[in-house]
């Protein structure tokens, strides 16, 4: 067969999320607990892209765009945060950043 | 469909062979231009007038020792290059040269393909470019090539704000992303030009684009990133042989990739400045005629004793060329390309000019005269000429 | 050829998202974020989502992995160190996630027969144009407060990331 069914995609867009959350909850350094948000990120926009061809309609692209407008946003601030905690504590693993726990 | 690969694939040998060899002798060019302008004769004894000095280089650069360093992270060091090298090869794929000529046949478009957001395509490759060099400075595990890695790939990311809000610019007068169109829709005369047609001529997004290319392709006066002088050459300083020479390649590839685009966004891309029926045909073949002239006339008196023996030739072979440019059955693609070289040629020299000028800028001088001169100044542009095209039409 | 392209890309995105999870130093991971990104660039394309593919390139490969690979440089963030790995919490997350898995993709495969199917040229309405006019007219309100929303990034970002005057 020379097409590809739209189930695919969106088993593809679940695999890559949940590689995403794999890499969240297990890593230690801030720097990839972010990286593994970008991919759930990533995941997401392409099954907003895949509903969009199976609904024929653009809106699906609107999302995904917007989307990667607010993870731009949210990147540069977050890597601003990771900067100052950095300064203040040299370490990037976030199991050492528990001052406030009990 | 079988005739269209093979035409593809014909195509795509033709454009990387003269890529590659353009590449090749636009460093010779740039050596004459820049000993020219500082009164030396620059490369001139490996064949006639320097001819052969690049494959001297090419040579050198090939045989040279190929050390990979004990301490540098082995992938990417390894990546780096081919990464920049990729990325600067890439946008000529978008380029057009021409309009539809017919093969033995066959029609086909003087471009390898047409994408429609062709513009689009040449930003992302210029966007991905700049991994190579980041990627090149971390890899070397040597804080000279580490600072001028990150120093390089600041000024460049920060350059291509300015860039893109100048390719806009033109894009509100055109309406289209796709390459093609774009030049379609500048077809005429001189005057239908972007830089000079529609409601607000587009002479300041043709100077900001130039600006912001010369710091896109690490160019003086934005070169403080890998000059010799300072940063102990930069991100390249671990470099050696045809690693070396690929970045120093991408560099070129990289100016060729702005020239075109600047060409194509404001010059008119391949169409004569004049329509061909009041004579612009006729100019490749005075240009070439001409220098045929001078070549034969230094030839007779010159002023070294080999150039008794060489410039005869060139002159006659100047001649022969304006005498090809003549032939009916060459100037459908002929003239096209060489209108499009022209104007690629004029922005090159340009380049190449402004370097044997100006003194470069300071890292932080550089910074600031982006981020608070040349950034609100194309955002001020792009608002004039969006406010000029809704309102005129 | 389609299914070709799919398979090829949607296994090199696979392969470098493992390596984002697993690679200890976050360069590496850095690398194969991007090259996830470019392959599902590719995929994009394959949707007939033009301007999202070149977007995705130009904002998400080649910006903002670019912020994350410039802070890893300067932070100069060695490989991780394994310490103090909680045990229950591996052994009970991982078949857990493989069942989260399992789950979402038994669903998909319910929900969407094999009637539907991608191919090149089945979306053509992702050109710039419709994204444009969808973005300007329907959609003005997001645009207005995502740009907003922007501006008070980069205000925040400059403002914790500056040095203190002395």
């Amino acid at each position: 067969m020379t097409e590809v069914p739209i189930s695919w995609y969106l088993t593809l867009s679940a695999v890559l999320f949940v590689l995403g959350v794999a890499g969240f909850v297990f890593r230690r350094s801030v720097i990839t607990v972010f990286m593994s948000i970008e991919l759930m990120l990533n995941a997401v926009n392409l099954s907003f892209v895949t509903f969009s061809y199976q609904l024929k309609q653009v809106n699906g692209h609107l999302f995904a765009f917007f989307v990667m407008v607010v993870a731009a946003a949210e990147a540069a601030v977050g890597l601003a945060i990771i900067l100052t905690v950095f300064k203040n504590r040299e370490t990037l693993n976030i199991d050492d950043v528990d001052s406030m726990k009990n | 469909m079988g005739s269209f690969i093979v035409i593809t694939l014909i195509k795509v040998v033709v454009v990387f062979a003269v890529m590659l060899t353009t590449l090749a002798y636009l460093q010779w060019v740039e050596r004459k231009v820049i000993a020219h302008i500082q009164v030396r004769p620059g490369p001139y004894r490996v064949g006639p007038h320097g001819l052969l000095q690049p494959v001297a280089d090419i040579i050198k650069l090939i045989t040279k020792e190929d050390l990979i360093p004990p301490y540098v992270n082995k992938p990417l060091y390894l990546a780096a290059p081919f990464i920049a090298m990729t990325m600067a090869l890439l946008p000529i794929v978008v380029i057009p040269f021409g309009p539809a000529i017919d093969v033995a046949g066959y029609r086909t478009w003087m471009q390898l393909t047409d994408l429609n957001i062709g513009v689009l395509f040449v930003l992302a490759v210029a966007s991905m470019g700049v991994y190579g060099i980041a990627l090149a400075g971390w890899s070397s595990n040597n804080k000279y090539a580490l600072l001028g890695g990150l120093r390089s790939s600041a000024q460049m990311i920060s350059y291509e704000l300015p860039l893109s809000l100048a390719i806009a610019a033109p894009l509100l007068i055109s309406n289209t992303l796709s390459l093609r169109e774009l030049v379609e829709r500048q077809q005429g005369s001189m005057l239908e030009w972007n830089i000079l047609h529609g409601p607000f001529p587009q002479v300041l997004s043709f100077l900001i684009f130039l600006i912001a290319g010369f710091a896109e392709t690490n160019r003086v006066p934005f070169d403080l990133p890998e000059a010799e002088n300072e940063l102990v050459a930069g991100f390249h300083v671990e470099y050696s042989s045809m690693k070396f020479a690929s970045f120093f390649m991408a560099e070129y590839a990289n100016m060729i990739t702005v020239s075109s685009m600047a060409t194509l966004l404001f010059l008119g891309g391949w169409v004569a400045p004049w329509p061909a029926r009041y004579g612009s045909s006729l100019v490749p073949v005075g240009i070439f005629a001409g220098a045929g002239v001078v070549a034969l006339y230094h030839g007779m008196h010159p002023g070294h004793r080999r150039d008794r023996r060489t410039l005869p030739v060139f002159g006659v072979v100047f001649l022969g060329i304006a005498a090809f440019f003549l032939l009916p059955m060459v100037q459908a693609w002929l003239l096209p390309s060489f209108w499009f070289c022209v104007k690629t040629g004029s922005v090159l020299f340009t380049f190449m000019w402004v370097r044997g000028t100006l003194p470069r800028f300071r890292y932080d001088q550089l910074m600031g005269f982006t981020w608070k001169f040349l950034f609100p100044i194309a955002v001020l542009n792009l608002l004039a000429t969006g406010f000029l095209v809704a309102w005129l039409g | 050829m389609v299914l070709a392209i799919f398979l090829i890309f949607a296994f090199i995105a696979v392969v470098c998202a493992i390596n984002v999870v697993v690679q200890t130093h976050p360069i590496s991971s850095a690398i194969s974020l991007v090259g996830v990104m470019v392959s599902l660039a590719v995929l994009y394309l394959q949707l007939g989502a033009e301007f999202i593919a070149a977007a995705q390139v130009i904002v998400y490969a080649g910006a903002i992995m670019v912020l994350f690979v410039f802070v890893i440089m300067l932070l100069n963030a060695g490989a991780e160190v394994k310490h103090g790995r909680s045990l229950t919490a591996q052994l009970l997350g991982a078949p857990l996630l493989v069942a989260l898995l399992g789950l979402l993709a038994y669903f998909v495969e319910r929900l969407y027969p094999r009637s539907a199917s991608v191919h090149f040229g089945g979306f053509t309405h992702g050109t710039p144009l419709d994204i444009g006019r969808a973005l300007f007219t329907t959609y003005l309100l997001p645009f207005e407060a995502t740009s907003i929303l922007i501006l008070i990034g980069i205000v925040g970002a400059i403002v914790l990331a500056r040095k203190e005057m002395d």
